[in-house]
């Protein structure tokens, strides 16, 4: 092995280093300019995400532990704009966090600790790597979710992360030891080979499965949800709507659609049931929601439902379809949470009632959420109708027209409770609506680059076509 | 010679939404109305000019129009199957471009005047625009895929449109009915998309009704509880259409959809949205005629002659004139569908389909003028309701003399385009459903009767007392109801059947006097009624209602269709499953929390934010699907 095919963990690499040379400016920045963290943090992650965008070659190293491709290159890079999107949301609440409370780096250096976990949970070539990655991207997350130490409801929000996601971890291990103890490998290559259905075998696919289901929010493991998305700070709520859960199914898709792929006779059932009770728990909770995180964790279980469609049909054209709804579902969700966070952190609102009439006084943050909901909603022709549409198309192509039909349902469900936020901006008036406010540069700039995404990707379809030629690699 | 720059016609109005929409605040009212007017004029123009290179200087080869169609590959989406954007000429398009592009045209003209003193009327003209837009998208639509996409948009757009009163609660109500009324129809819609997709391996128009094609001629190879999967198929893209074009049972919405301003109601609700579930019936036409031997095409016949004769009978009742209007134009559609349902394929056969074509191009014009009529007349009484008219006709002497041509046009006197229109959907029936020709019958003389109610009750009978003295709109607003009275007048003299039938090759149509006496005959007699009951304010038509009792009071409930639709929303699905949900994770999964912590704070403080006992439920829950999963995944499947 020579030093060069060290540059296949580049991402890996350039992360790590901005997070130790964060660690060390801290010592350097003198009290009265601690602003300048932010700015480093968020120039330096910028950089990163664009050196990012150069390719990679298709290779492993330490003997399998560790492989990369097109695709997996392609979705670190998904994390990243994900990951940049949620800095330059989040820089003018650090601010205020960071000059004014006095806190030190951690907050990055925590949440790109989880990224670098992430990227090592999608490269892993075993399950070692893997669930060493899986460890890495939780723990720091809800340290974060506790960040704020003055707030009870944060702490609540951490502990309660850090349980369920101890308990979620431990039963995937115990998953994953069974399924070495039947095939006798660790390595994804070797598995592949050996494993059969038996009893064991398929313990150990649902404990691990139920180890994921955890991270991607689906019911009967998403009861954490909606607690951690409402106390937590909404930058890490959209961390974990979105960044946390778009990983936990890319690699949960990978290691079904190879690895596990001859047992796809149990899994796929097994994902049809999870399916519809996740759509229907999911649509439902969201219906009665007043808090606008609270409604967004919910909406964001309804959504992990409507992936599984693309997963169920475990080939080329549901991994294409799943890769493109979370990008899709990255960017629109991405433009809720900001919306929200914009309000929370100007006046401390999160109702749903107090977004009445805010159309009249800040038109162009209604604008943006509006986007937003009708791409989470699916309504043509933003980005979210071909999401929807193509995981529907996959499942129907497999002769899932009853899953189909059900998916409808829940479309047409969530339609109504997306309607109610824009009811709410646009054709409801108040007397105590928010007044109007400016947000800061970094703020704007994040709600741009999320509603170019909503609207380019619907319309430019070489994105779709550059995602199913990756798709092939992966089979 | 081609046709691409027909690709125009759309972009106009889109760049006039665009340009609207971002400058928003900048624009000043008054101009705003005359950007949306030019625009429309230039798409006017350019639909002319395509329908005269087509159907009389490059269209026709060897006495049949051709299709014409240009597109570019948008996506693959898998090998086999790849998404196509274009558009797609054809006699019914070129027809649809016609009816889009007069209609839009005169109710924005129509607007301006209307919509004067409006503070927010520049997102009026650009919510026009971007209806204009989708409109024109859908129905140069080459693909399923494609007209699906404009489908929504319209609904959008339509949706943006009704609620555009939103100081009116009523107003907001009514427009998220409409949108998830008929986005509930569209769930049919997609799945049928879906499944044509995977068993033609096709979106394509062209493909899809190639009589020879294989998605006509393999229809049998696959079945799927009794029918043919193809047939399921157009039996939800029925439905789809069906949501759209207010068929039974998903015209719910259109009715109080009138609560949007009154040009919104004449140009959506009346000539052009509401007739794309028509259009995408006739799209599709081969392949409803030819799958199964029309089994699709006869559920449209019945849904249509069902939703016609309900819908006649509803409007007798009504006090709204808006309301009025809102059912006989339900009324009317069911026409239209139930004439496709009738209709043959070859030659004369065809007469169904050329029919129900006719009579939605004449029913958009009279229709479209009654709407702006009465918005005139609402305009200058401030009132939707009979009681509050009456005498108008010296008052406003344009608005009565066009509503009067356009209620003769829709009640089916010669020589109005509605009875060119009507008898030809009337021949059809007569030839292929006798029991289908009947109900059309009835719904004539029905719709003579309740149109003359409301025309006597308008224009004739006592003066009411108007808070100032009624006068005629302004030439903004009669200009568009004089234009479209005349072609109300003269535009059933269009020979059709030359242009549009269904094999594309045309056939000279003749009147069929016998039938023809008696629609005249039946028309009269409704008139005359009316003429009985209301010309003169008596107490006859009461009378009559207390004889028919029990049916006239479900007449003025609608049936109470409403109230069966509100007791499965609210008593079903919100009493029944979504409340006691929500009730679940308050009560239960939020009250464990709430109630364990009320009973620690008194103890510590501190502890509560660590112990909820809520962490060990959601353990619990965990643990417990796993168990279930691996239980039956293990033992029982």
């Amino acid at each position: 092995m020579n030093i060069g095919s060290f540059l296949l963990m580049r991402q890996e690499i350039l992360l790590l280093a901005i997070i130790l040379l964060l660690i060390i400016c801290e010592i350097f920045i003198s009290q009265n300019k601690k602003s300048s963290i932010i700015h480093l943090a968020i120039f330096l992650f910028g950089i990163h995400t664009i050196v990012g965008f150069f390719a990679i070659e298709e290779s492993e190293i330490f003997g399998g532990m560790f492989r990369t491709n097109g695709l997996i290159h392609f979705f670190k890079n998904v994390l990243n704009i994900g990951v940049l999107i949620i800095l330059l949301q989040s820089a003018d609440w650090l601010q205020e966090k960071i000059v004014h409370e006095n806190r030190g780096t951690e907050f990055f250096v925590l949440l790109f600790s989880s990224l670098l976990g992430m990227y090592f949970m999608i490269s892993s070539g075993d399950f070692l790597m893997f669930y060493l990655g899986l460890e890495l991207s939780m723990l720091p997350v809800a340290a974060l979710a506790a960040y704020e130490t003055t707030q009870r409801k944060s702490s609540e929000a951490g502990i309660k992360l850090i349980l369920s996601s101890a308990l979620a971890s431990g039963v995937s291990l115990f998953g994953i030891s069974m399924l070495y103890a039947t095939t006798g490998s660790i390595y994804f290559n070797d598995i592949i080979e050996v494993i059969t259905a038996t009893n064991l075998s398929i313990l150990g696919l649902i404990l691990f499965f139920a180890g994921l289901g955890f991270k991607i929010s689906l019911v009967p493991f998403h009861f954490w949800t909606a607690d951690v998305y409402e106390g937590a700070p909404i930058s890490i709520a959209s961390y974990l709507s979105v960044i946390s859960k778009g990983a936990a199914i890319f690699i949960l898709m990978i290691l079904l659609f190879t690895v596990l792929k001859p047992l796809m006779h149990i899994w796929e059932n097994i994902i049809y049931v999870i399916a519809v009770a996740t759509m229907f728990i999911g649509n439902l909770f969201a219906l009665r929601q007043q808090n606008m995180k609270r409604f967004l964790a919910f909406s964001s279980i309804a959504q992990a439902g409507f992936i599984l469609l693309g997963l169920i049909i475990g080939n080329q054209l549901g991994a294409a379809t799943v890769v493109y709804f979370v990008l899709v579902y990255v960017f629109s969700n991405l433009a809720a949470f900001g919306v929200v966070q914009a309000i929370s952190l100007r006046t401390g609102k999160e109702k749903m009632s107090d977004y009445e009439g805010l159309y009249r006084t800040n038109p162009n943050l209604s604008l943006v959420m509006m986007l937003a909901l009708f791409s989470l909603a699916g309504i043509p022709p933003v980005a979210g109708f071909f999401g929807k549409f193509f995981l529907f198309t996959a499942a129907a192509s497999e002769g899932y027209y009853i899953l189909v039909f059900i998916a409808v349902v829940n479309v047409t469900i969530s339609l109504y409770y997306y309607l109610l936020v824009v009811r709410a901006m646009f054709l409801r008036q108040s007397d105590t609506a928010i007044p109007f406010f400016k947000n800061n540069l970094y703020m704007r700039l994040g709600l741009i680059i999320a509603v170019l995404g909503i609207l380019i990707l619907g319309i430019y379809s070489p994105v779709y076509d550059y995602i199913y030629e990756l798709s092939k690699n992966i089979l | 010679m081609n046709f691409s720059y027909t690709i125009l016609i759309p972009l106009i109005p889109l760049a006039v939404f665009l340009l609207l929409g971002i400058f928003n605040k900048k624009i000043k009212p008054t101009v705003s109305g005359y950007i949306g007017v030019f625009g429309l004029l230039a798409s006017t123009l350019l639909s002319f000019y395509t329908a005269y290179q087509y159907f009389f200087v490059i269209g026709k080869v060897d006495g049949v129009y051709q299709t014409f169609v240009e597109k570019t590959v948008w996506m693959h989406f898998t090998e086999t199957l790849h998404i196509d954007m274009g558009i797609l000429i054809d006699p019914i398009s070129i027809m649809m471009l016609i009816v889009v592009s007069v209609v839009s045209l005169m109710v924005n003209i129509y607007s301006i005047g209307y919509m004067k003193g409006d503070d927010g009327c520049t997102r009026f003209f650009a919510f026009l625009g971007l209806f204009s837009f989708s409109m024109y998208g859908l129905v140069l639509a080459t693909n399923l895929f494609q007209i699906y996409i404009f489908w929504e948009l319209v609904g959008v757009s339509s949706y943006l449109l009704i609620g555009y009163y939103y100081t009116k609660p009523s107003a907001v109500a009514a427009a998220k009915k409409a949108f998830i009324v008929t986005r509930f129809a569209d769930l049919g819609f997609l799945i049928g998309i879906l499944i044509i997709g995977y068993y033609t391996g096709t979106f394509d128009f062209e493909t899809l009704n190639n009589p020879e094609g294989s998605a006509i001629l393999n229809w049998a190879s696959t079945s799927f509880m009794g029918l043919s999967a193809i047939t399921w198929a157009l039996i939800l893209i029925f439905i789809g259409g069906a949501g759209k074009s207010a068929m039974m049972p998903f015209h719910i919405w259109l009715p109080d959809a009138m609560e949007g301003p009154t040009p919104v109601s004449a140009l959506i609700h009346a000539a052009t949205m509401v007739v794309a579930g028509i259009f995408l019936v006739a799209r599709l036409f081969p392949m409803y005629y030819f799958v199964e031997h029309g089994f699709a095409l006869n559920i449209v016949a019945y849904v249509g002659a069902i939703s016609s004769l309900f819908a006649a009978i509803i409007a007798i009742t009504q006090t709204d004139i808006k309301r009025v209007l809102a059912y006989s134009t339900m009324s009317q559609l069911g026409y239209m569908m139930f004439a496709l349902g009738v209709s043959g394929y070859d030659g004369q056969e065809g007469i169904g389909y050329m029919a129900s074509m006719f009579h939605l191009f004449t029913h958009a014009m009279f229709k479209a003028l009654l709407f702006l009529a009465a918005g005139s007349i609402i305009h200058a009484v401030h009132s939707n309701y009979l009681k509050d008219m009456g005498g108008l006709r010296k008052y406003m002497p344009i608005t009565h003399i066009t509503f009067l041509i356009a209620a003769l046009a829709i009640s089916g006197i010669p020589p109005f385009a509605g009875f060119w229109s009507k008898d030809e959907i009337l021949v059809a029936a007569f030839e292929h459903n006798k029991l289908i020709y009947y109900i059309g019958v009835i719904v004539a003389g029905l719709t003579a009767f309740y149109m003359f109610r409301i025309y006597f009750g308008i224009f004739w009978g006592k003066d009411r007392k108007y808070e100032h003295t009624p006068k005629e709109s302004p030439l903004s607003m009669t200009f568009p109801l004089m234009f479209l009275a005349l072609i109300s007048i003269v535009g059933g003299f269009i020979p059709f059947s030359e242009f549009i039938t269904p094999d594309k090759a045309g056939f000279d149509a003749h009147l069929n006097y016998p039938l023809a006496a008696i629609a005249i005959g039946i028309g009269l007699t409704g008139i005359l009624l009316a003429w009985m009951f209301y010309k003169k304010e008596n107490n006859l038509a009461e009378k009559f209602a207390n004889g028919f009792g029990i049916f006239y009071k479900w007449t003025c409930n609608k049936f109470y269709f409403d109230e069966f639709y509100l007791f499965v929303a609210k008593k079903i699905i919100f009493k029944r499953i979504s409340a006691p949900i929500a009730w679940f994770d308050k009560k239960v999964v939020d009250g464990t929390m709430v109630g364990i912590g009320n009973k620690t704070v008194q103890t510590s403080e501190k502890i509560k934010g660590m112990q909820s006992g809520k962490v060990q439920d959601y353990a619990f829950a965990f643990v417990g699907g796993v168990v279930v999963l691996a239980l039956v995944f293990i033992y029982l499947w």
